[in-house]
């Protein structure tokens, strides 16, 4: 079924369709319309889901850990400050192995105070070992929840599903909602091999000398090697039974390309109309949209940057005193590579919910184009100083 | 008044790693008498994360779920939400926290699972101080006392918390002090506690003998004493309103009687036990005015 609906409400339908059975929230904008709507859903009936009203977003991830450990299928959603606040509990999580499914809409950290988009936020849990999927548009965020659902239940990893604020949460896509049987025999019933059970009691997380911390380290290393496997595997899969295949990263006229510009969310998709006006001027450019960042798609990046003549990044974040962030990360994949390999241009826009225009993007490309090489490590595009 | 036996089953086993004369251990020994095998922990930093021993092993023969430290009554209600959303209902969830994990860093989310009347059960086993990292004050400190973020020649200078009055203010089913020196009295509350649905929450009078530098063999003496000095009063509250005196003191002993056998009171002057006894009248008048109005 067809429906024209809100990047938030994708979030929502995405949970229903998972037939979560558990969800604890606090409301934070530009969340609150994916908690206003499941609460719609579990108190009409539609959904069949316990939905804790928390009094923190730190409790939210809590209690979504409590309720993942006790075996049931949990969600949570939020953003920016809240994600922030819940960062001790990203770490629970994961380090429980709990596949726990997150909506995070990508709003920008303060002070000062503001509830626009980027990546800030999401990129500051970057380390907690949850895997991050970025989205393009609202359909994509839908698809993410559940495909996240098959994922992380096959590798005992969390999933944070990510949407930029306003221009995906707050705005109205057509969005093919599947049909929730067609749903249930992509995803089958959470059955975990281990959990919180009073017929085999256990305790979890218990302290843990040096003697064995690292081998619990090394073996979520492990399950993020083989999430990269899982989430091509299950893209496909999903492709096949809904007609729209996911990977980790998405190329778009990338095949004779000499300049590949590399984006992620959002931006991407705008990207692609630059990428179509460049290439009738003939510009041979291409896009790589970055779709999952946990775990890093290196050799794919790689494969698709070796031997080109430039490469140009717009980061919509910034790690203070270094870079931007997926600018960074695509550099260091890059550096023991045995290619060529190529200068890598490296801008910042779009910060605190900036438009990143077609023309923003059109500029940043035109001018990679007409340098041989970048004059600093950061380049910022847009600032009014 | 019908005889009370205690459960004979051990749910824990001998060999945890608690102190010797630790209240704590001996609060989790009778809470899992009463609750029995279908029972699940959640529990916070605590002196608890290390009694129950390292990874893999276990002194509980129960579900038991390491949690951040001040998640314990969060992570107890995601558990049983857990449970209820795949049918199983006949399980209790018990968070098992310390006094820091409680009235301290604990606090908002027990608030939160109270107001929501969340169907688990709270315990806060009171040792009076951070114990697990090394003796440091809490706001269940009492008056008077030293620790080691409060030197002697500054001692904590505020009363305890009155958590189980912040608890009732949010009308819960059921909240209780109790101590280890009482058992009849412990397990009828955690029968109760089990019988009851929603919140609950017993505030147990734990003492430390490693925290409050005195012989293990007094931890059982001091309990006692402090509920025959009215020191720490063993009372419950239902719904927030009806108030019942559980062990009355008629007689009550001069507060010294308590102070004086710990090592952290040991700086205190003739002038602080004045002060100390003042207080502990003036909050047992309270609680007596109480008892009888809300009945």
């Amino acid at each position: 079924m067809k429906k024209v609906i809100l990047g938030d409400h994708a979030v929502s339908y995405g949970a229903l369709l998972s037939r979560v059975q558990t969800i604890a929230a606090y409301p934070i904008t530009p969340q609150t319309l994916i908690v206003e709507r499941l609460s719609e859903m579990t108190a009409n009936g539609e959904l069949d889901a316990i939905f804790t009203k928390v009094e923190s977003e730190h409790s939210a991830m809590a209690s979504t850990v409590g309720s993942s450990a006790a075996g049931a299928r949990a969600f949570t959603a939020t953003s920016a400050q809240g994600l922030a606040l819940m960062h001790e509990m990203l770490h629970w999580a994961a380090g429980a192995r709990l596949p726990i499914v997150m909506a995070n809409v990508n709003r920008a950290m303060a002070p000062g105070w503001t509830i626009w988009t980027d990546q800030n936020d999401s990129l500051s849990a970057r380390d907690v070992g949850w895997m991050q999927v970025y989205c393009q548009n609202n359909q994509e965020v839908l698809d993410s929840i559940i495909l996240g659902y098959k994922v992380s239940e096959q590798v005992d990893l969390p999933t944070m599903v990510i949407l930029d604020a306003f221009v995906l949460s707050h705005t109205a896509e057509g969005v093919d909602i599947p049909d929730i049987k067609k749903v249930d025999e992509f995803l089958p019933p959470y059955k975990p091999e281990i959990k919180m059970d009073i017929n085999d009691p256990r305790s979890f997380g218990a302290l843990t000398s040096p003697d064995v911390y690292m081998e619990f380290r090394y073996k979520m290393q492990q399950a993020m090697d083989k999430a990269k496997k899982v989430i091509v595997e299950e893209g496909k899969k999903f492709g096949e039974m809904f007609g729209r295949e996911y990977g980790l990263i998405e190329e778009y006229k990338t095949e004779d390309a000499d300049t590949i510009l590399i984006a992620s969310a959002t931006v991407a998709s705008t990207a692609r109309a630059v990428i179509d006006e460049l290439r009738e001027k003939g510009e041979k450019v291409g896009l790589v949209r970055i779709r999952v960042f946990r775990p890093f798609p290196t050799e794919e990046i790689i494969k698709v940057l070796e031997g080109r003549k430039k490469v140009v990044v717009i980061d919509r974040n910034i790690s203070f005193g270094k870079t931007g962030i997926f600018f960074d990360e695509v550099k260091g994949a890059f550096y023991n590579s045995k290619g060529n390999k190529p200068p890598m241009f490296g801008y910042i826009a779009g910060l605190g919910g900036r438009d990143v225009t077609p023309k923003v993007i059109r500029e940043i490309v035109e001018d990679a184009l007409n340098k041989d090489k970048p004059e600093s490590e950061i380049i910022w595009k847009g600032v009014k100083l | 008044m019908s005889k009370l036996t205690i459960p004979q089953e051990e749910i824990m086993s001998s060999g945890h790693l608690a102190c010797q004369g630790c209240a704590g251990a001996l609060a989790m020994r009778y809470m899992l008498k009463v609750f029995g095998k279908k029972t699940m922990l959640a529990v916070p930093a605590c002196c608890w994360s290390v009694i129950d021993g390292p990874w893999p092993y276990s002194a509980v023969s129960v579900p038991l779920f390491h949690t951040a430290f001040e998640t314990a009554a969060i992570t107890a209600s995601g558990l049983k939400a857990g449970l209820v959303a795949q049918g199983i209902n006949d399980v209790n969830v018990v968070a098992w926290a310390g006094d820091g994990g409680t009235f301290d860093i604990g606090f908002q989310a027990i608030s939160g699972a109270a107001e929501r009347n969340d169907d688990i059960l709270y315990v806060v086993y009171d040792n009076e101080a951070y114990m697990n990292t090394g003796i440091q004050r809490s706001s269940a400190t009492p008056y008077g006392a030293w620790t080691t973020t409060t030197p002697a020649n500054h001692p904590k200078d505020r009363p305890k918390k009155d958590l189980v009055e912040i608890i009732a203010a949010h009308r819960v089913p059921f909240v209780a002090t109790a101590s280890v020196a009482y058992p009849e009295d412990l397990i009828k509350k955690f029968e109760k506690a089990k019988n009851t649905k929603g919140f609950k929450l017993i505030h147990i009078f734990a003492p430390c003998p490693t925290g409050w530098k005195m012989a293990p063999e007094l931890s059982i003496e001091s309990a006692r004493l402090a509920v025959q000095t009215r020191v720490f009063p063993v009372y419950e509250v239902e719904n927030g309103v009806h108030y019942k005196l559980n062990i009355n003191v008629k007689n009550p002993k001069p507060v010294g009687e308590y102070l004086k056998i710990q090592g952290r009171f040991r700086h205190l002057k003739e002038d602080d036990y004045k002060v100390i006894q003042e207080n502990v009248d003036r909050e047992w008048e309270l609680l007596m005015r109480k008892v009888e109005t809300f009945k």
